[in-house]
C-alpha cells in the first residue's frame, strides 16, 4: 500500500491538471462537436482579441503577476536582514502561522474596509486632519490600475513567503552565516543581506513562482479589491464560462490557454530579470559594505514589518468591528450602536455552507495527509531523494487555477458526473496536498535516523516503529499540516465554484458572492466566520500535542 | 545462559571505491571487540552493517554469522543485533516503562512483572511511570541498557556509548554496561575514541586508519 503512496499521489496531482489544460485546446481552435462545432480555425481567437479591453485586462493580470512577487520579496528580505538575530525575529515567527490563516478573501474584504472611502482609516483622521465631514470622492477600491488589489496579494503572500522562508533557513545555518560575516566587521543587516539572502533565494524559487502563479490569475482578491471595468482576464474568464450562451465557452476556453501564456510570461520575465540582476548583487554585495546606511535600512525594514503586519491585522479588526457595527455615520471612529443583527441574518442561512466547509475541509485534510505521510514513509524507507516529487507537488501552484479548472470541468461535464461534494472535494485535494506535503516533508526527513534504527533493532517491524515511533514523535508537525491544508481548503474560491458548478457553497463562496453589491455587516460576519474556523484548526494544533504530551517534557514545544 | 559467538568474515566497506575498512574477527560471548580508529575511518559504517541500517551510498561485502545464523541479507529487526548510541535515547512520548515494553517481543509473558524486575534489577524500583525527561544521566543509561537487554539480542553493538557522559558517571556507566554484558553472555563490538573505555572492555583492539 505504501509502495503505491508516491504514485498515486503524482497521478492526483497532475493528471487533473494536463487533462484540464488538454480540454480546453480543441474549444479555444473552435472545434466542438458538442455543439456541431467541427471547423477548427483561428476565428475563436480573433473574436478573443477584439473583445473591449481584452489588452487592459492582461496587462493588468501580467503586472500583478510580476509587481506582487516582487513587492512581497523585497519585503520579506528587508524584514529578514532588519531583525534577523533580535527579538523581533521571536515575534515575527509567531505572528506568521495565524496570518496565513487568514483567507485571501477574509483580508481582501477587511482591506477593502479599511481602505476605502468610508473606511476606517479616512475616519481616523477625518474630520480632525483631513476635513472631510462626507466621504471623498477617490476610487481607491477597485482602482483601474489594480493597485489595492496588488496590495492585497501583497500583504496576503507576505506571510506565505515569511512561512517558507523561516522554514529553510534553519537548513542554511543561517545563524552561523549572520556570526561569521558579524566577525568580519559586517553589521548584522549586512551579513544577513551578504552571507544569508543569497543562500535564500534559490529555495523561494518555487514559491515566488507559486506567487505569480496566484496573483496573475486570482479571482477572489480580484472581484472584491480588483477592477471592474475591465477587470483582470481571470474574472473575465469566469465570467464568460458562467455565461448562459454556450459558445462563449469556446472564447473562454481561448482565454484560459491566454491566462496560462500570461502566467508564463511573468515567470519568464522573472527568470529573465533575476539573469539581469544577479551578477550586479553579486557585485554589489562584494564591495565590502559593513555599516554604510545600516540604520536606515533597519528603521525602513523594522517600520514596514509594523505596516504590513499591522494592516493585516488591523484589516481583521475592522472586520470585527463591522460585524457588530450598527448605524456608523462617516466620519465617526465608531458606530453609534453596536448589534448582532449581522450575524442572525447570517445565522439562520449558515447551516449549509458551514457543513460543506467542515465536510470538505476534514475530508480533505485527512485524505491528504494519510497520502502523504504514506509517500515520506515509502521514501524513508527506500532512502529515496528527497527531491524527487517536488516539482510535481508545484504543478497545481504553478499552473493558474482558472486555467485548468475550467477545462476539467468542461471534461467533468462531459463525462456526466454530477457536480457535487465529492468533485468539489477532489479538486480541494488538488490544493491541499502540496501545502501538506510542503509543511510536512521537512520534519519527516529531519527526524533523527537513530529512532527508527534504534527500534528496528529492539526488533519492532517497520509498520511498528511507523505508528508506535515515528507518528507519535512527529505528532506536533502532523497537527500543524492538519490545519495548513484545513486552512487551504476552507480558501478555495475558484475550485468551489467550477467544480461545484455554483451549488456547492461553502463559507468562502457565499462571502465572496456578496463581494459587489452586497452590504458591510453580513460580508464581514462571512468573512470573519472564514477566518475563525482555520484560526480554531490552528489553535488545535498548538493546544493538542501540549495536551496529549503534558507528562513528556521533551516532547513539549519541540517539533524533534 | 550460553551465549552465541559473533563472526565478522572478510567484512569489506568501501565508499565510492575507496576501501575504508576490512575486518576478520571472531567474538566469543562475553567478550567485547574494541574497534578505535580516527572519525572517517569507517567506525560507524561497520556497526550500521552489522546492524543492518548502511547506507546506500556505501558498498559492503563479507560475512556475519551471530552463532549458526548468517546475518547478511536479514532485515534489522529480525538480526538480534542490539544497539547502544552516545546518547542513551529514550523514547521521549513514552513513559519509562513503556519504553522497556516495547522492546519487549510479543510472546514474552507477565510483561509488566517483568519489566518491573529490570527496573529493581537496576535500583530503580517505582520509576516505572516516570517521563524518562526526568531521569538523570546515570539513570537513563541504565534504562537504556535495560531495554536493550529486554529485547533478547544475541549480540551488541555500542557506539562511543560513554563519549557524552560527565567524566565521574562515565566510569560508573561503563563498569555497569561491561559487568552486564559479561553477565549476560553476549559478544559484543565497542566503536570508541577512548583509551579507557578498550581498557574497561579488556578485550582484542583493532586499531583503524
Amino acid at each position: 500500500m505504501l509502495r503505491a503512496a508516491p504514485a498515486l499521489m503524482v497521478i492526483l496531482l497532475v493528471i487533473p491538471v494536463l487533462l484540464g489544460l488538454a480540454a480546453v485546446v480543441l474549444p479555444a481552435f473552435g472545434y466542438l462537436p458538442v455543439l456541431g462545432l467541427t471547423d477548427p480555425g483561428l476565428a475563436v481567437w480573433r473574436e478573443l482579441l477584439e473583445v473591449p479591453g481584452i489588452g487592459h485586462s492582461v496587462a493588468l493580470s501580467l503586472a500583478a503577476g510580476v509587481i506582487t512577487p516582487l513587492l512581497a520579496l523585497l519585503l520579506v528580505m528587508l524584514f529578514l536582514a532588519a531583525v534577523s538575530g533580535t527579538r523581533w525575529a521571536r515575534i515575527m515567527r509567531q505572528l506568521v502561522a495565524p496570518l496565513l490563516a487568514v483567507p485571501h478573501a477574509a483580508a481582501a474584504f477587511g482591506l477593502a474596509f479599511l481602505i476605502a472611502p468610508s473606511g476606517l482609516a479616512l475616519r481616523l483622521i477625518s474630520p480632525e486632519l483631513s476635513g472631510w465631514q462626507r466621504p471623498p470622492d477617490l476610487l481607491i477600491l477597485n482602482d483601474p490600475l489594480g493597485l489595492s488589489m496588488m496590495a492585497g496579494l501583497v500583504l496576503k503572500e507576505i506571510p506565505f513567503l515569511l512561512l517558507m522562508a523561516l522554514a529553510v533557513l534553519p537548513q542554511l545555518h543561517a545563524d552561523q552565516r549572520v556570526a561569521m560575516a558579524r566577525t568580519l566587521g559586517y553589521r548584522p543587516v549586512y551579513a544577513w543581506l551578504w552571507a544569508v539572502a543569497p543562500a535564500l533565494y534559490p529555495l523561494l524559487r518555487l514559491p515566488l513562482f507559486a506567487v505569480i502563479a496566484f496573483a496573475s490569475a486570482t479571482v477572489d482578491v480580484a472581484l472584491i479589491l480588483g477592477p471592474s471595468l475591465p477587470p483582470p482576464l481571470s474574472v473575465r474568464i469566469v465570467g464568460w464560462f458562467a455565461d448562459p450562451d454556450l459558445t462563449t465557452r469556446m472564447l473562454a476556453s481561448a482565454a484560459a490557454l491566454l491566462q496560462l501564456t500570461v502566467t508564463l510570461s511573468a515567470i519568464a520575465i522573472w527568470l529573465i530579470a533575476e539573469r539581469l540582476l544577479t551578477p550586479l548583487l553579486r557585485q554589489l554585495s562584494l564591495r565590502g559594505i559593513r555599516r554604510r546606511g545600516q540604520a536606515t535600512i533597519n528603521f525602513i525594514g523594522r517600520s514596514t514589518l509594523i505596516v504590513t503586519l499591522g494592516t493585516l491585522m488591523l484589516s481583521l479588526m475592522v472586520l470585527c468591528l463591522q460585524a457588530f457595527a450598527g448605524p456608523w455615520r462617516f466620519p465617526d471612529n465608531l458606530p453609534t450602536a453596536w448589534t448582532i443583527q449581522h450575524w442572525q441574518s447570517v445565522g439562520s442561512v449558515l447551516s449549509t455552507p458551514l457543513g460543506n466547509t467542515l465536510l470538505l475541509g476534514l475530508t480533505s485534510v485527512l485524505f491528504t495527509v494519510a497520502l502523504v505521510l504514506a509517500a515520506l514513509e515509502y521514501e524513508s524507507r527506500r532512502g529515496l531523494a528527497p527531491q524527487r516529487l517536488l516539482w510535481a507537488i508545484y504543478i497545481p501552484l504553478l499552473v493558474p487555477q482558472v486555467a485548468f479548472l475550467y477545462g476539467l470541468t468542461l471534461l467533468l461535464e462531459q463525462l456526466r458526473w454530477q457536480p457535487g461534494l465529492l468533485v468539489v472535494g477532489f479538486s480541494h485535494c488538488l490544493f491541499v496536498l502540496p501545502y501538506v506535503y510542503l509543511t510536512l516533508a521537512d520534519p519527516y526527513r529531519r527526524l533523527d535516523p537513530r529512532w527508527q534504527q534504534l527500534a528496528a533493532a529492539l526488533g519492532a517491524s517497520p509498520m511498528r516503529v511507523w505508528w508506535r515511533i515515528k507518528l507519535p514523535l512527529l505528532l506536533a508537525p502532523i497537527a500543524t499540516a492538519c490545519a495548513v491544508g484545513f486552512a487551504v481548503s476552507i480558501g478555495q474560491y475558484l475550485a468551489t465554484l467550477l467544480t461545484g458548478a455554483g451549488r456547492v457553497s461553502t463559507l468562502t463562496t457565499e462571502a465572496v458572492a456578496l463581494a459587489s453589491g452586497g452590504t458591510r455587516g453580513p460580508i464581514a460576519v462571512w468573512a470573519l466566520m472564514q477566518t475563525i474556523l482555520p484560526m480554531l484548526g490552528f489553535a488545535l494544533a498548538l493546544a493538542l500535542p501540549r495536551i496529549i504530551w503534558r507528562h513528556r517534557q521533551a516532547m513539549r514545544g519541540s517539533l524533534t | 545462559m550460553t551465549g552465541m559467538t559473533l563472526r565478522l568474515q572478510d567484512i569489506e566497506i568501501t565508499l565510492k571505491g575507496q576501501r575504508l575498512l576490512q575486518i576478520n574477527a571472531q567474538i566469543e560471548p562475553g567478550a567485547t571487540l574494541t574497534v578505535m580508529g580516527p572519525s572517517g575511518a569507517g567506525k560507524s559504517s561497520l556497526l550500521a552493517y552489522i546492524a543492518g541500517f548502511l547506507a546506500p551510498e556505501f558498498q559492503a561485502q563479507g560475512e556475519i554469522w551471530l552463532g549458526e545464523r548468517c546475518l547478511n541479507g536479514l532485515p534489522p529487526e529480525q538480526r538480534k543485533v542490539g544497539l547502544l548510541f552516545q546518547d542513551p535515547l529514550l523514547f521521549p512520548h513514552l513513559s519509562v516503562a513503556q519504553n522497556l515494553t516495547f522492546a519487549l517481543p510479543a510472546d514474552v509473558p507477565d510483561r509488566s512483572a517483568r519489566v518491573e524486575l529490570a527496573l529493581e534489577n537496576v535500583g530503580l524500583a517505582g520509576f516505572a511511570e516516570r517521563d524518562p525527561a526526568t531521569l538523570s544521566g546515570g539513570q537513563k543509561a541504565r534504562v537504556s541498557l535495560q531495554r536493550l537487554l529486554l529485547s533478547n539480542p544475541h549480540a551488541v553493538l555500542l557506539d562511543e556509548p560513554f563519549s557524552r557522559l560527565d567524566s565521574h558517571l562515565r566510569q560508573e556507566v561503563r563498569q555497569h554496561v561491561f559487568q552486564t554484558l559479561r553477565d549476560a553472555s553476549l559478544p559484543a563490538i565497542l566503536v570508541t575514541h577512548d583509551a579507557e573505555d578498550a581498557r574497561a572492555a579488556d578485550g582484542t583492539v583493532i586499531e583503524l586508519g
